[in-house]
């Protein structure tokens, strides 16, 4: 087969789209948001085209409820928002997650808190990805640093989403949003997604929380198709049915996290540049690593044995990774775009190893070049 | 003396449409829920066998509070979803496989309180669904706080001196927002209400049915009727059929007169032939509202 695979060029946002469209997006539901927006009306032109449904909710709590019952009646969906659109989210993400509804959400991070700027960029919202919701759950949340892996993020997003019944992020910024470079794009049909795992058993017999005890996720009845399958929002055994049954929520709540680490090897992913002998490595993630690589580079040309460390999955991180990249240095330097997120995990996780863990805040609606990023280095106080 | 649960109870005509095995269900003596949900399951019932529709495209949709908890006892597809949000799952059912009719069922203060925006929207885009709204005028599942529908000066446990606020007229708003189909009964009427259910469910467009319930329990012994017979006799006191011919006619007044009828009955095309106006789906021949709503 002749690949129809093309390059254009792009805004992070119009790849994005064009991802959902070439992963079988089916359903788009959205609410207008800066730095969001344009995705939204990249697919209300085309989406169409390609037989599926644009819609403008009434606001984000609806637009991530119709998401839910989406893909319970069978369809791949997805919605792009920004912080304060993923906060009215919150409530519902926690549904998803319950429910294990594939649901894929695009947010692109811009500078807080509040209404903050909402043509800045930012990274204040890492943990907010992680844990908006009330309840302890599962979600996994990629992050892209180009064009061209928001691209590649959006398919790996629906692959994880329907492989894992899980909803799923992809944690992107305003600077991705809106800067146009070269991308490798597919057309629809020529990616493989993962699909839902069919019922085994006739109506009647299937339970719709049943895992099966290797990936411990469910098989999938649709509605319409005769199995009376109940999405319930209450604590539930395998039937679907409200219990408050002790046992039975313990291994509830445990299965929606650990059927993500179960899966890890699908997940977790990070990108090492020139940390085979590192002595400080730089942790970066987003489009912030682009200024950290070139301040990396910069500071090799003076002979320092710097490398960086960028995690593409956030969460879960790739926490193997992280040590393996970390393994000759002493030092560990983590650099973001807020007052320290990511250095939280990256300190829980180096500490056992007693490396010096830092962090260089950077707080700014605009992404510093790597000149601009090595002052906030001076700023924190932080040698390199 | 043993208890013989099974030769007093013996099957009902909807048995088949219940989650039997989950029951004793958790709505107390007195509570009119259960007649508005039987009249529900009758309807779909009598429909079925008269070949109008098929159960398997039923979605049936609650949200939270007392009538939220139906969605665990009735055999159909569906969903119990967060507070005030069954419309807004109701949504994306619809637009993911057009060939589903989303059936909302909840009650007033998470349809009209905390999912007030989604009713409007929904109303106001006569999206294709059908919602049935049991109003038992209060917070009853919480312990009887105030809901948008409790009558001015009632008490409440959040107005314990009395209700400063107006109510709100769900079914005239909903009227007013130009949805297909608006009436409003109360559970003296269970016939007229499975009628209503009857004509709305095949329909195309946004569909309202409020069901005016007793909540004795709770809404009745906080205002003085604790006792179901009491609070029936109350509610029928001012409850009054009637045919409106403007909105301004339709009366929500606990004292004088909440107004019963069918306040709109029309048939302009819902939502999904909307989108079908402007873009050839495939499945915009194969929409159940248009076949259903044509038997």
């Amino acid at each position: 087969m002749v690949s129809l695979a093309r390059r254009e060029f792009l805004t992070g946002n119009e790849a994005m789209a064009e991802a959902a469209i070439a992963a079988g997006l089916r359903v788009f539901i959205g609410y207008p948001i800066t730095p969001a927006s344009d995705l939204f009306e990249y697919l209300a032109e085309k989406l169409p085209g390609h037989g599926g449904i644009v819609f403008q909710a009434e606001d984000e709590i609806a637009a991530i409820n119709a998401l839910v019952g989406a893909t319970y009646a069978g369809a791949k969906a997805m919605t792009a928002t920004s912080g304060p659109g993923f906060s009215l989210m919150a409530e519902s993400l926690g549904l998803a997650a319950m429910l294990e509804a594939p649901i894929v959400i695009v947010y692109n991070m811009r500078t807080g808190p509040s209404t903050g700027i909402a043509t800045g960029t930012g990274q204040g919202d890492v943990m907010q990805s992680r844990w908006a919701s009330h309840g302890h759950y599962g979600v996994v949340v990629y992050s892209p640093w180009s064009v061209q892996e928001a691209y590649n993020l959006v398919l790996k997003a629906f692959d994880t989403a329907w492989r894992l019944r899980v909803p799923t992020i992809v944690l992107s910024d305003a600077v991705i949003a809106h800067t146009r470079e070269l991308a490798v794009v597919y057309e629809p049909g020529e990616v493989k997604i993962a699909d839902r795992k069919p019922p085994r058993e006739p109506p009647g017999e299937f339970k719709p929380f049943k895992p099966d005890p290797d990936d411990l996720v469910p098989p999938m009845a649709f509605y319409g198709e005769g199995y009376a399958v109940l999405a319930e929002s209450l604590a539930h055994d395998e039937r679907g049915y409200y219990t408050t049954d002790p046992g039975n929520y313990e291994r509830l709540v445990k299965r929606l996290e650990e059927k993500i680490h179960r899966n890890k090897q699908y997940v977790v992913s990070s990108e090492s540049r020139y940390t085979e002998d590192a002595e400080t490595v730089i942790v970066s993630f987003g489009t912030l690593a682009r200024s950290a690589l070139a301040l990396v580079k910069d500071l090799r040309k003076q002979g320092k044995k710097v490398g960086l460390w960028r995690p593409v999955s956030i969460w879960p991180l790739d926490e193997e990774g992280l040590l393996k990249a970390v393994e000759h240095a002493d030092r560990v330097i983590v650099a973001e775009m807020n007052l320290g997120q990511l250095y939280r995990e990256v300190a829980r996780i180096l500490g056992p190893t007693g490396k010096r863990v830092e962090l260089v805040p950077v707080l700014t609606p605009e992404l510093p070049g790597p000149d601009e990023l090595l002052g906030y280095f001076e700023k924190a106080g932080v040698e390199i | 003396m043993t208890l013989q649960v099974q030769k007093l109870a013996p099957s009902h005509r909807v048995d088949d449409l219940l989650r039997t095995e989950r029951l004793p269900h958790v709505w107390c003596p007195g509570c009119g829920i259960g007649i508005a949900l039987q009249a529900f399951l009758r309807a779909v019932k009598d429909l079925e066998a008269k070949g109008v529709i098929d159960r398997k495209q039923l979605v049936f949709v609650t949200g939270i509070g007392c009538t939220g908890r139906a969605s665990g006892y009735v055999r159909l597809d569906g969903a119990h979803t967060p507070h005030g949000r069954p419309i807004a799952y109701a949504y994306g059912v619809k637009l993911a496989n057009p060939r589903l009719v989303p059936v909302v069922f909840s009650g007033d203060g998470d349809l009209a309180g905390i999912g007030g925006n989604h009713l409007l929207h929904a109303a106001r885009r006569n999206f294709d669904m059908l919602v049935i709204m049991v109003n038992n005028f209060n917070y009853a599942l919480t312990g009887g706080q105030l809901a948008p529908t409790t009558p001015h000066g009632a008490y409440s446990t959040t107005t314990p001196r009395g209700n400063p606020e107006r109510p709100m007229d769900v079914a005239r708003l909903v009227a007013a927002l130009g949805a297909n189909y608006v009436a409003r009964w109360s559970i003296h009427y269970p016939v007229h209400i499975e009628e209503s259910i009857k004509k709305a469910l095949p329909r195309r467009g946004f569909r309202f049915i409020e069901v005016l319930s007793i909540c004795p329990e709770i809404f009745g012994r906080h205002i003085g009727f604790r006792s179901p017979v009491d609070l029936y006799e109350r509610l029928r006191k001012v409850a009054r059929v009637k045919k409106p011919k403007r909105l301004e006619d339709i009366v929500y007044d606990w004292e004088k007169e909440i107004t019963l009828g069918v306040f709109v009955d029309k048939d302009e095309p819902g939502y999904m032939e909307s989108i079908c106006s402007i873009y050839n789906y495939e499945w915009c021949n194969e929409l159940p509202e248009r076949r259903w709503g044509a038997k």
